[in-house]
């Protein structure tokens, strides 16, 4: 029964065991991306669609046609019962419980029909105006300039100081090293949740609250970044520092020019959890960055789902654009920040 | 071009001493070998000439300035590494011109000495590759044509051979040797293969714990050792070594006795010796061969490689020897020979393990092979 | 792009390159090495060295002032406050029944979160380390959610369990009562507990992948050629092979789960009433959210929470040693 649970080895056929491990996976997969699916989905629907319930699968949108005589597009209906199932109309307009209709094929004949025996004829629609309004009515391109700018300059800083750090310690003797490297380490087990209120007074008093910078600062010197940084440095063979060294290089040219290099696959791991860690941050910048013109995308997302009367149209298609940028990078470097990640042991 | 001067050379870690006081002087042109066993000092000894270690104490002396206090680069030295420290992520073209960059020389200038390093090592074609996509050999030679484009005053070698297969290792051989002889630089060479030292030197320092051992011509070393070390690393198979006891002396040598009573004679100088002094007695497996007068022995092995032949033998107290036979022979395992060990191939050295002149060499020269 | 990239590396080269020549000219090269760490220590002792000390220094002093020196030294005073309870069991006694309730449900949330989230990773991960097709996709899917930000993550699962969202329509269909999850105290927790094991389970199916990876494919071979059942294999091969792996991640995911905070804000607000307020919420709010601010009190309640951390981590770096000693 448990054998869904261990090692299969390549044999060609598939066995009970496999169907049920494939049954796991196909339900989770289900579990994992369908929600996501559905966000995505239902941000192309229009206002009224999202209100609709029970809500349906695709964005679907009434279908309007012009009629000679009248001055705005009527909608179209299919008859489904009564005296004229199976017919197309157009309503001209409803009266209590009755809605007077035509065909638009014929449009003198005025036609009554009970409003429970017709159906609205639908068709897919992509109401692109839920993105587009984003750019028109809301700030959204602030905001994503915002977040971009922030994990922008934070990841270079990130990768240019933690790199400098993990050199250091990685390649120089010196004393002090397992103390300075002891005191970075130990920071690992001060996760920055603990310190909001001090940290929040230095911020303040170097007058960055509401500045981008107030984000970027304290998150540029991680403990997890010059290990990791450090861990990979150790591997590069000494003999190539000491060579650059015969051949003129001064100690930052070595750096700049042979450990960067050399350490590109630990760089590019850093960079992803950097750019991970500042798009995705949450509870600092709601404590430091409190007017929506300095907000991120996710104050914008939260202050915005808050609002009373929740437009979800527009909160929908704000939250897929934010989501959309980590999706793409993890598309096309799936396997990549999957390998990183499980040999660091990091997120 | 310059000559290399040691001054009582220190190295510490800490509280440990691993190079005690070295003086060497290495004459300008000359191509200087060190050689040792692993852990003896000599690769620290070439980083401190290099200037990537820290002198503890005493003073360098390159051309005849003290460099002590230079930086690796201000040396005007180049170097090749064991591992070739080749930089990965540039092409071969950029791996010979980076050193170049770094001082800012012009760029066409730069490029006519990578062309010429590239010919003189046959790289051309290799240029534009990575090292990665090189063999152990191109690699070699990339590392040599990085310290050649340097046009330095000294060449380095860390054990530059040493990941090679062993065909590959006697072409580099050669290789390395023409360098010298077309550049004619001072270059100074690491390794632990004494056969390296052999073939390629002009001088060569012996080192061992941190301390020369001895230092001069190859063939001086192997002619005079001057204890039973140097003896015993220089030249292969290596010496054998036979406990005697004097039993007296004469114009001609010494004469020996083994612990069974068998007589030797030795032609060395022997009056630093007393009679009944224990003494050991060598004997370069080359120099033995059998003979119906010699030493009575057990052949235990018999390795036969067509033009020439090893017998490995046992004497009648148990020493074991190895005597190298050019051609074939008619001796069989389990059988017993006997060998002669002629006075005027016969090293003898102290209880101390320090050697006593040997006094028949002249005769010798020439004719190291009967 | 790849020339703007190496124009613009060549740039930052040339820009730093003669301050540290000069440097090193003046300090000498082997003091270089601090000045490639002055940078980065700068930066961890102005936002974590200090902060800490100061954590300290708030957490004896009282008033809603951010500046040290207008506030009012009252030594242990936030501390008696935040421990004033008549029974530590029922939060109702307390005199900060709210910082009580929030550690209750941290507590809660802690243990169900960690127990089925590591359940059902090591499910996922042993079904993921067989030999089956499609194993590259399987593992991405699972890991993607961990990428999400927790403000989407809250949204996606807000959308789907608003009162007409798509969970109650299913609901429907199949004839059964809907449910308002989130204004229910029960079921908003349940749900907490949910969007937190379905936001972070993927990582850690990867780290038991790769514990389960490197354990020799040699083992199970001879276990099949001895008759092993499948269970017995599982349970007397697999699982104390993997042992150090879990503990890591056990402990990786205990010292998260105190944590917890942003997708749970977002999406309950730590309601109804209080049902899912948890630890760092009640920091966030008493420190920062509502006034006048109690900067003290936040102070002591992180230095309380630091304490659990500092147990957890330390167990974690025992598990971590115990992982590469047997490794």
């Amino acid at each position: 029964m448990f054998g869904f649970l261990t090692l299969r080895r390549g044999r060609d056929r598939l066995d009970m065991t496999d169907w049920i491990a494939f049954g796991f996976l196909g339900f989770g997969v289900v579990l994992m991306l369908g929600p996501v699916l559905w966000l995505a989905l239902s941000s192309f629907k229009t206002e009224a669609a999202l209100q609709e319930y029970p809500p349906k699968l695709l964005p679907l949108a009434p279908q309007f046609v012009e009629v000679e005589g009248f001055e705005t597009a009527l909608q179209r209906f299919r008859v489904v019962a009564g005296e004229h199932a199976g017919r197309e109309l157009a309503q001209v307009r409803r009266v209590g419980l009755n809605a007077q209709m035509i065909d638009p094929a014929n449009p003198d004949e005025r036609l009554n029909v009970h409003i429970n025996d017709r159906e609205p004829v639908r068709a897919v629609r992509i109401a692109s105006e839920n993105y587009t309004g984003l750019f028109t009515r809301f700030n959204f391109l602030l905001y994503f300039w915002n977040s971009t700018f922030i994990t922008v300059a934070a990841t270079i800083l990130t990768v240019l100081f933690n790199s400098m750090a993990a050199f250091a310690l990685a390649k120089y003797r010196f004393t002090g090293r397992t103390a300075v490297f002891l005191l970075i380490i130990a920071t690992l087990m001060i996760p920055p949740t603990v310190t909001l209120v001090p940290l929040f007074l230095v911020v303040s008093q170097m007058g960055l609250i509401n500045s981008p910078w107030a984000v970027i600062w304290p998150a540029i010197a991680t403990p997890t970044g010059v290990f990791l940084l450090r861990q990979y440095m150790l591997t590069i063979p000494d003999d190539l520092l000491d060579a650059a060294r015969m051949d003129n290089a001064s100690e930052w040219r070595v750096y700049w020019k042979i450990v960067l290099p050399l350490s590109a696959p630990a760089l590019a791991v850093l960079i992803i959890f950097s750019v991970m860690w500042r798009w995705n941050e949450f509870l600092w910048p709601l404590i430091v960055l409190n007017r929506s013109e300095v907000f991120t995308l996710q104050l914008a997302l939260n202050s915005f789902q808050g609002e009373l009367q929740t437009a979800w149209s527009s909160l929908l298609a704000m939250t897929v654009l934010t989501l959309l940028p980590i999706t793409l990078v993890f598309a096309f470097l799936q396997k990549f920040i999957t390998q990183g990640i499980a040999q660091s042991g990091v997120k | 071009m310059a000559e290399v001067e040691l001054r009582g050379i220190v190295k510490e870690y800490g509280a440990v001493r691993v190079v005690h006081g070295v003086d060497l002087t290495i004459e300008d042109g000359t191509f200087c070998v060190f050689v040792g066993p692993s852990g003896c000092g000599k690769s620290t000894l070439l980083r401190m000439i290099a200037g990537l270690e820290d002198i503890s104490g005493g003073d360098l002396l390159i051309g005849g300035e003290r460099v002590n206090d230079q930086r690796a680069a201000e040396r005007g030295l180049a170097m090749v590494f064991q591992t070739y420290a080749l930089y990965p992520h540039m092409s071969v073209r950029q791996n010979l011109a980076f050193g170049l960059e770094n001082i800012r020389m012009p760029k066409s200038e730069i490029a006519a000495r990578v062309d010429e390093a590239a010919r003189m090592l046959k790289l051309e074609p290799y240029l534009d590759r990575k090292p990665r996509a090189l063999s152990g050999g191109q690699r070699q030679r990339v590392a040599i044509g990085r310290a050649v484009v340097r046009e330095p005053k000294v060449f380095l070698f860390d054990e530059p051979l040493s990941n090679l297969d062993a065909e590959l290792r006697v072409s580099m051989r050669g290789e390395i040797a023409a360098l010298h002889r077309r550049v004619g630089n001072t270059m100074i060479y690491v390794t632990h293969d004494q056969v390296e030292a052999m073939t390629m030197a002009d001088k060569i320092v012996v080192l061992r714990d941190g301390r020369i051992e001895q230092a001069g011509a190859p063939i001086d070393l192997y002619n005079r050792p001057v204890n039973t070390f140097v003896a015993g690393f220089i030249g292969s198979p290596r010496m054998n070594f036979l406990p005697c006891k004097v039993t007296g002396h004469d114009a001609d040598g010494l004469t020996l006795q083994d612990a069974q009573g068998r007589p030797l004679r030795a032609a060395v100088d022997g009056r630093t010796v007393g009679e009944g002094d224990t003494v050991e007695l060598g004997i370069r497996p080359e120099h033995m061969h059998p003979d119906p007068e010699g030493y009575p022995v057990q052949v235990e092995n018999v390795e036969q490689l067509g033009g020439e032949s090893y017998l490995y033998v046992r004497t009648e107290t148990g020493v074991a020897l190895t005597a190298h036979l050019s051609g074939q022979t008619g001796l069989a395992r389990g059988g017993r020979a006997f060998l002669a060990i002629r006075p005027e191939f016969a090293h003898v050295f102290r209880k101390d393990g320090t050697a006593l002149p040997r006094l028949r060499l002249g005769e010798l020269e020439g004719d190291t092979r009967t | 792009m790849a020339a703007i990239v190496r124009a613009l590396y060549e740039g930052a080269f040339n820009l730093f390159e003669k301050p540290m020549q000069m440097l090193q000219y003046s300090l000498g090269a082997h003091r270089m090495a601090w000045v490639f760490l002055l940078p980065n220590l700068l930066i961890f002792g102005l936002f974590t060295y200090l902060p800490i000390l100061l954590n300290v220094w708030y957490a004896g002093t009282s008033g809603d002032r951010i500046l040290l020196g207008e506030r009012d030294w009252t030594g242990a005073a936030n501390f008696a406050t935040l421990l004033d309870c008549g029974s530590y069991l029922d939060p109702n006694t307390c005199r900060r029944d709210l910082f009580w309730r929030a550690v209750h449900n941290t507590g809660w949330f802690v243990v169900l979160q960690v127990g089925f989230m590591i359940l059902l990773s090591l499910i996922a991960a042993l079904i993921l380390n067989r030999n089956i097709p499609l194993k590259g996709f399987f593992r991405a899917v699972f890991f993607y959610p961990v990428l999400l930000s927790p403000v989407v993550v809250a949204l996606i699962w807000k959308w789907i369990l608003q009162r007409n969202g798509v969970l109650n329509a299913g609901l429907d269909w199949a004839g059964m009562p809907t449910v308002n999850w989130l204004l229910d105290p029960s079921w908003a927790f349940f749900w907490i507990v949910f969007v937190s094991i379905w936001a972070n389970m993927g990582f850690y199916v990867l780290i038991l992948l790769a514990g389960l990876q490197s354990i020799p494919s040699d083992v199970y071979e001879a276990a099949e050629m001895d008759g092993t059942p499948a269970w017995r294999s599982l349970l007397r091969i697999t699982l104390p092979l993997l042992t150090p792996t879990l503990l890591v991640v056990m402990v990786l995911s205990l010292i998260r789960a105190v944590q917890a905070f942003d997708e749970i804000y977002v999406l309950t607000g730590g309601g109804p009433g209080s049902a899912t307020t948890l630890l760092i919420q009640y920091i966030y709010d008493v420190g920062f959210a509502t006034r006048p601010r109690q900067f003290g009190l936040a102070a002591a309640a992180s230095l309380l929470m630091a304490g659990v951390l500092l147990v957890l981590t330390l167990l974690q770096l025992a598990a971590t040693r115990k992982r590469a000693e047997d490794g």
